[in-house]
């Protein structure tokens, strides 16, 4: 082998043996990657063999996909997809800049609150800012004639729709790297009598580079591969999403539905390579000694931002506030008495009250089995002693669940499990599958979640407590998980939210029984009841909002219980 | 007390590769019942390596460990008998301080009274008897060792590591806790190895050093042996300050630097051999009025440094000798109102020179 050095012929190599420990942790791995490899690369590899065989399930190469480039009609919403997501990426990537750097570099007044309402869009599916759109420029929209002779309905709509829900997502990569900031850097700039606009440019700028680079990223894989805004707003507008969801549901041709969304794969996987190689610069720039940037008063200039951020939340706050609205009026435009009629959803067809029900015990699943099984893959990727080659192939596991898009895991999902010889089938329809699907859709920010706040732990803690005799799972319960604590809720919660929101996996999986409130608004917009789809998705924000108080409720009572030894 | 003259911990051929790196390269060591080991070295000169591998964190690629008598070299970390503590402290930050120092005893199922009285025993022993209740956050640096200090020690073990225990705290502190862990060390009497890059840390404390370079031992010997008496060149570098002056062994007792001749001991060094001649600043004798001695130099002053107990001069003198450092008293500076500038005799005493052969 090369790159090692060998050992002289006559010399015994040494061969530690393994403790229980050892053994109980590699199982542990073993298990994970058996999982992961059940719940995403054997669809995968199902969804890539289907896009290669005809509807008898013969091979036929890459028929398929010479077919899909020879319809012009499919081809063009490559074009159309790249357009949107790009576009959507330039016009957030400046919002949500001058919006956190306003959040982070000024001392501009109520900062905590315009931080509060940039994050609305996080508690409703996407479906709802395409819905909101449709009662303020559509057809019967309140400001139609602002629009003049061009239509909501088509890439204005889902622009403007795209840029409303990942808003949030933007943002929050860009506060986390603005705040990293190093005043030292800022008084050597000014000790040097450097200009504030030099400054901007050769410190600000640079500092922040990465981060604007990941959250265009993820603005773009999140816009390309959601399918709510372009399915209730895009019209006739085709984009790949939309197209894998018409080739399966619409045409039952599953066989183009896979080749399509393999496509879809495609630019989603390399804004993920794009990003993973960008984090990793990120990671270089901090230094453990810089000291925290403390924003000085400007006037003009925190009066400027603060008119700016006013304007972006009262944007915000109307997408929303016109959705409320909407779900209460009897019958938009030719009654507008208010009135609980959109909220009676066993009358209507979509699921009913129960919809709602099942999307809640789902979001409590996955929060309860997602968090637990997550933070035993991370601890088990960070902490387990050895055996490199498993964390790193469970690390990769954990990773790929990012670059597959919702839409594209789910159809992966009815090929592999409705595989008449899979055993595992009978999840087909159920709850299971339905958990199963969400979890892996977000495991991959969960697992780094958890690995950033293994990694603050003093990597010698696994050392000492094997001195000290303590078994893996003791040093586990009394030490990690508790240190952890506050990142462990935090991906529960994050799970719950995102289950609550999805769409785009499920929208496969679902069956009579297991209707989500998220799907049934898709539904009843497709169906024409916009103002029910309004109100269902408005129960999905006041369920999420509700839980996102509890959370920092119970949050806080943690704290204040366990861990005391934060404070000195 | 054990027996201090009975082998506790043999290492055999001991080896550790990581990838094409050879960290520590066939090393044996033998460490005595009750001995008090330093590792010392340059950063990257294996001495961490070789404490992890005892310890069973990083195994070793090829050879033996054999601990109180015991083959321990393929047991896992559990099966083996040793307190260990960190730079870092490692202290769970989430337990108090009785809570950590309870932790391993907690696993011997101990019974509730006299996990309480070993802890307040150890606490007490390591002056932090009030600290009990408090979280390690709430501790200073030098208190946090102390705790990781009684930590390791609670469940008794036979063996003491410590990984350069000191190097996070400043001056102060780190000095005061050497000589705690020192009494702390002759009052428990176990065999306790630490690893440090401090040369005063090692000389001040080990009874014997282990000093090593690219993952092999250069010397092994007490505090004073491994001053007076290093083994080659690198330990005379790496070990206090020291002069070196190149030349060539002329005739037995001779060796010529330059226009000239210095007088030392050249013994099992042949002829016509190129040499280093080794002088530590301090043995460097300055006299006010030239003296009738082989080894007397006349010298020129660059610079003086004042070191707050000594002044070091930095003196330049004939070919061979131009950069030169000799330390003096502030009195004799005084005395003799040495300037930059000033000329000085200077005389390299004959019983203080070692040579060591040039490596060609």
């Amino acid at each position: 082998m090369s790159g090692t050095v060998s050992l002289p012929a006559n010399v015994v190599p040494v061969r530690i043996r393994l403790s229980r420990d050892d053994v109980i942790l590699r199982i542990g791995l073993f298990c994970l990657i058996t999982l992961l490899a059940i719940a995403v690369v054997f669809p995968l590899y199902t969804l890539l063999s289907k896009s290669l065989e005809d509807i008898d399930g013969k091979y036929v190469g890459l028929q398929n996909f010479r077919e899909y480039f020879e319809t012009p009609a499919l081809f063009s919403s490559i074009t159309n997809s790249l357009t949107v997501a790009i576009s959507v990426a330039l016009i957030v990537l400046v919002i949500a800049f001058v919006y956190g750097y306003a959040l982070t570099r000024t001392r501009m007044p109520l900062r905590w609150l315009f931080r509060g309402i940039a994050l609305i869009p996080i508690l409703a599916p996407s479906l709802l800012a395409a819905i909101s759109l449709i009662y303020w420029f559509g057809n019967q929209g309140v400001l139609r004639s602002w629009l003049g002779e061009s239509s909501i309905y088509g890439p204005i709509g889902i622009i403007i729709g795209s840029c409303f829900w990942v808003f949030p997502h933007a943002l929050m990569i860009i506060v986390t790297a603005l705040s990293t900031a190093d005043a030292r850097l800022y008084e050597a700039a000014e000790a040097l009598r450097t200009p504030k606009w030099r400054i901007f440019f050769t410190v600000t700028l640079p500092g922040a580079k990465y981060g604007i680079l990941s959250a265009g990223f993820i603005v773009f894989t999140l816009v390309i591969t959601d399918f709510g805004v372009p399915k209730v707003i895009g019209g006739r507008y085709n984009v790949l999403a939309t197209d894998v969801y018409k080739q399966v549901v619409g045409q039952q041709n599953f066989e183009m539905g896979a080749v399509v969304s393999l496509i879809l794969l495609l630019p989603a996987v390399l804004a993920f390579i794009a990003d993973r190689w960008v984090q990793r610069r990120q990671i270089a720039l901090l230094s453990p000694h810089a000291v925290p940037f403390q924003p000085k008063s400007h006037p003009l200039r925190d009066g400027i931002l603060f008119v700016f951020c006013l304007i972006v939340s009262i944007i915000l706050i109307s997408m929303l506030a016109m959705a409320v609205y909407a779900s209460f009026v009897t019958f938009w435009p030719y009654n507008l008495s208010l009135s609980l009629k959109n909220y009676n959803f066993d009358v209507m067809d979509g699921g009913g009250w129960e919809a709602y029900f099942n999307s809640i015990r789902m979001a409590i699943y996955c929060a309860v089995f997602g968090s637990g099984l997550i933070f035993f893959g991370s601890y088990l990727v960070e902490k387990a002693r050895g055996v490199t080659w498993l964390r790193t192939i469970l690390h990769l596991g954990s990773m790929l669940p990012l670059a597959v898009p919702g839409l594209v895991l789910g159809i992966a999902y009815i090929f592999f499990f409705n595989h008449p010889e899979n055993p595992l089938g009978f999840l087909y329809g159920t709850m299971g599958i339905l958990v199963i699907c969400t979890i892996v859709h977000f495991y991959t920010v969960s697992h780094l979640t958890c690995l950033t706040a293994l990694k603050q732990l003093d990597p010698e803690f696994e050392a000492v407590s094997l001195s000290l005799k303590s078994p893996v799972w003791r040093t586990f319960g009394k030490v990690t998980l508790p240190v952890c604590l506050p990142a462990f809720l935090d991906v529960a919660s994050y799970l719950f939210l995102n289950a609550m929101t999805t769409v785009s996996a499920v929208v496969f999986l679902y069956s009579p029984e297991t209707m989500l409130a998220s799907v049934a608004v898709l539904n009843m917009d497709d169906a024409g009841d916009i103002a029910p789809a309004a109100a269902m998705a408005l129960m999905i924000v006041y369920t999420s909002a509700v839980f996102r108080v509890l959370h920092a409720l119970l949050a806080r009572f943690i704290n204040s219980r366990t861990q005391v030894w934060r404070t000195r | 007390m054990p027996d201090s003259n009975q082998v506790y911990l043999r290492i055999e051929n001991l080896t550790k590769h990581f990838g094409e790196f050879v960290a520590v390269s066939d090393l044996s060591l033998e460490i005595n019942s009750g001995e008090f080991i330093c590792f010392l070295g340059p950063s990257g000169c294996g001495k961490t390596t070789l404490l992890r591998a005892i310890a069973g964190l990083d195994p070793q690629t090829a050879g033996r460990i054999n601990q109180a008598g015991k083959d321990i070299s393929d047991l896992p970390v559990s099966e083996r008998d040793f307190g260990i503590v960190f730079q870092s402290y490692a202290l769970f930050p989430n337990l108090t301080v009785y809570q950590n120092v309870a932790y391993g005893l907690e696993n011997q199922r101990l019974p509730r009274q006299e996990i309480h009285k070993r802890v307040t025993d150890l606490l007490e022993l390591v002056g932090l008897p009030e600290q009990i209740e408090k979280y390690p956050a709430q501790l200073s640096g030098g208190q946090q060792q102390r705790v990781a200090l009684s930590r390791a020690l609670a469940t008794s073990p036979g063996l003491l590591l410590l990984d350069e225990p000191l190097s996070a705290l400043d001056a102060r502190v780190r000095s005061s806790l050497r000589l705690e862990i020192r009494a702390l060390h002759q009052n428990l009497g176990i065999t306790t190895i630490l690893v440090t890059h401090d040369q005063e840390e090692a000389l001040s404390m080990a009874d014997r050093i282990v000093v090593m370079d690219q993952g092999r031992i250069e010397q092994v010997g007490t505090p004073i042996e491994i001053y007076s008496n290093p083994a080659s060149p690198f330990v005379a570098d790496f070990i206090g300050v020291m002069n070196f002056i190149h030349g060539e062994v002329t005739s037995p007792g001779l060796v010529s630097i330059e226009e000239k001749t210095l007088k030392c001991n050249t013994e099992n060094i042949p002829e016509k051999s190129n040499v280093r001649v080794t002088v530590r600043p301090e043995d460097i004798l300055c006299h006010s009025e030239l003296i009738e001695s082989p080894n007397t130099l006349e010298v020129k002053v660059k610079s003086l440094e004042f070191l707050g107990s000594f002044y070091r001069l930095f003196i330049s003198g004939p070919t061979g000798f131009e950069e030169l450092m000799a330390d003096l008293s502030i009195k004799q500076v005084h005395e003799q109102n040495i300037t930059p500038e000033s000329t000085l005799n200077i005389e390299l005493p004959t019983n203080r020179l070692l040579i060591f052969p040039e490596i060609s």
